[in-house]
């Protein structure tokens, strides 16, 4: 993986996606490791988000490297009409890596063709975000104890949620059964059934949450937001049927767990927090331990 | 050559692209680049064809196009003939087919897409040719047929 780029959850194997929740379980046993000590990473945010560049600072604090960066672009030459271009080549001239999130589709995807070091995408608009997916199929893993042959829920917004999409692909490499529960405006779109067809694989589309919740190994959550509704109306009707609520997972296997790529808003009601079936707050702490490996394994240090 | 039907004069050498269905003859014209060719080229439009109703025609004297060069057309002109002539005889007739990559020529479908917003040539893979499905090397996306709008 030394010197390649992770613009898009397609780019790296299924044995390269392993080997990084190999290194993400070694690193979670020993978090502090000089092992950057003497890199420069760049953290360029276009837009803010501060929870994924908070993890990966705290990734890369974490090994000893250093960061530069900036976090909004409304600050920087960018907001003075330099072009991505030029950014990006004259940040490669400082930095051994750059991680970059910016609000347009295909960007990092630009960055990687201009830059003279490696480009870790930390999402481009509502196309990828691949640190995402593999924090949460480390969670998968760490919970589960494989990745093989699971039963994984995909709840509420499936037809604009770009990480339910990317975990949709890369999970489909590891045998697993999928159920789709969502409002009829926010079905998953036909080209990613047309995938799973594809590729053999067993899946149930439904509308009713409650239904199948006991076959369910994972129950990854998504938000369901007013402004992808055409008719408000529809939008009221649905908002609550999309709840998961406590009372909800009696009856569930014991080692099912719920994930979201957070934030949340009401989708998930508190009383699940100390279920022994939550599972995000931890989940959220795992991608630390994922950059850290993302990180060093395309720096060659691991 | 010698139909009195034909409305478009004969050339001695070159390439005669017919059949194109007269929407978008003016789009082909801009794919080729015609304008900055400096031979004779004559252009018929909105004649009588069996086939396409109404069909467009352009005769380019002394160029002959490389295949890679004319397959580009079939993004919007799949039906077209092409003729290659040589002292006003047809030596060789060709179909055009949709590459497998298409560089540059079409916009991303997509308005957040970095190649509508910054300087940079758009790129995508031909993932079916029969419906004329591209998707974006950049963000993604698919640009399908109907949504096929010429740089
Ligand atoms: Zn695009």
């Amino acid at each position: 993986m030394k010197n390649k780029n992770l613009v898009s959850i397609t780019d790296f194997s299924k044995e390269e996606y392993l080997r990084i929740l190999e290194l993400a379980a070694e690193f979670e046993m020993k978090p502090r490791q000089d092992i950057l000590r003497g890199y420069v990473i760049s953290t360029l945010f276009f837009e803010p988000s501060t929870r994924t560049r908070l993890s990966f600072e705290t990734a890369i604090n974490g090994l000893g490297g250093r960061v530069i960066g900036f976090t909004d672009s409304g600050a920087t030459s960018t907001a003075k009409g330099e072009t991505l271009y030029d950014t990006i080549k004259m940040v490669s001239n400082y930095a051994d890596l750059i991680v970059m999130r910016h609000p347009l589709e295909g960007s990092a995807k630009l960055a990687s063709e201009i830059s003279s070091v490696p480009i870790v995408n930390a999402g481009d608009g509502a196309n990828q975000h691949p640190t995402q997916t593999l924090l949460d199929m480390y969670s998968i893993q760490k919970t589960q104890g494989t990745l093989d042959g699971l039963k994984i829920f995909m709840v509420g917004d499936l037809k604009y949620g770009r990480t339910v999409h990317s975990l949709l692909m890369a999970m489909s490499r590891f045998n697993t059964t999928f159920y789709f529960i969502s409002p009829e405006e926010l079905m998953l779109p036909a080209v990613y059934k047309l995938h799973l067809d594809k590729m053999g694989l067993e899946y149930h589309e439904g509308k009713d949450l409650a239904e199948f919740l006991p076959e369910a190994d994972i129950i990854y959550m998504t938000r369901v937001q007013q402004e992808r509704f055409t008719d408000p109306i529809e939008y009221e009707r649905v908002k609550n049927a999309y709840v998961l609520r406590r009372n909800m997972l009696e009856g569930t296997r014991e080692t099912m767990k719920v994930l979201h790529p957070l934030p949340r808003v009401n989708e998930i009601h508190t009383d699940v927090d100390d279920s022994p079936h939550a599972y995000y707050f931890q989940q959220a702490r795992n991608g630390v331990f994922v950059r850290m490996a993302i990180l060093s394994a395309i720096l060659g240090v691991k | 050559m010698k139909d009195k039907q034909l409305s478009v004069s004969a050339i001695k050498e070159g390439t005669v692209i017919d059949h194109v269905p007269a929407g978008v003859l003016f789009k082909v014209v801009s794919i080729l680049k015609l304008d900055k060719v400096g031979t004779m080229i004559t252009i018929g439009n909105n004649l009588e064809s069996k086939k396409l109703g109404h069909k467009g025609i352009i005769k380019i004297s002394k160029v002959f196009f490389e295949d890679n060069e004319i397959n580009k057309i079939a993004l919007v002109a799949p039906s077209a003939k092409l003729n290659i002539i040589r002292e006003y005889e047809v030596v060789e007739k060709k179909v055009v087919t949709i590459p497998d990559e298409i560089v540059g020529i079409v916009k991303c479908v997509n308005p957040k897409c970095i190649t509508n917003n910054e300087k940079v040539t758009t790129r995508f893979d031909v993932v079916s040719k029969p419906e004329v499905r591209l998707r974006c090397h950049y963000c993604e996306k698919i640009t399908d047929r109907d949504n096929i709008e010429i740089l």
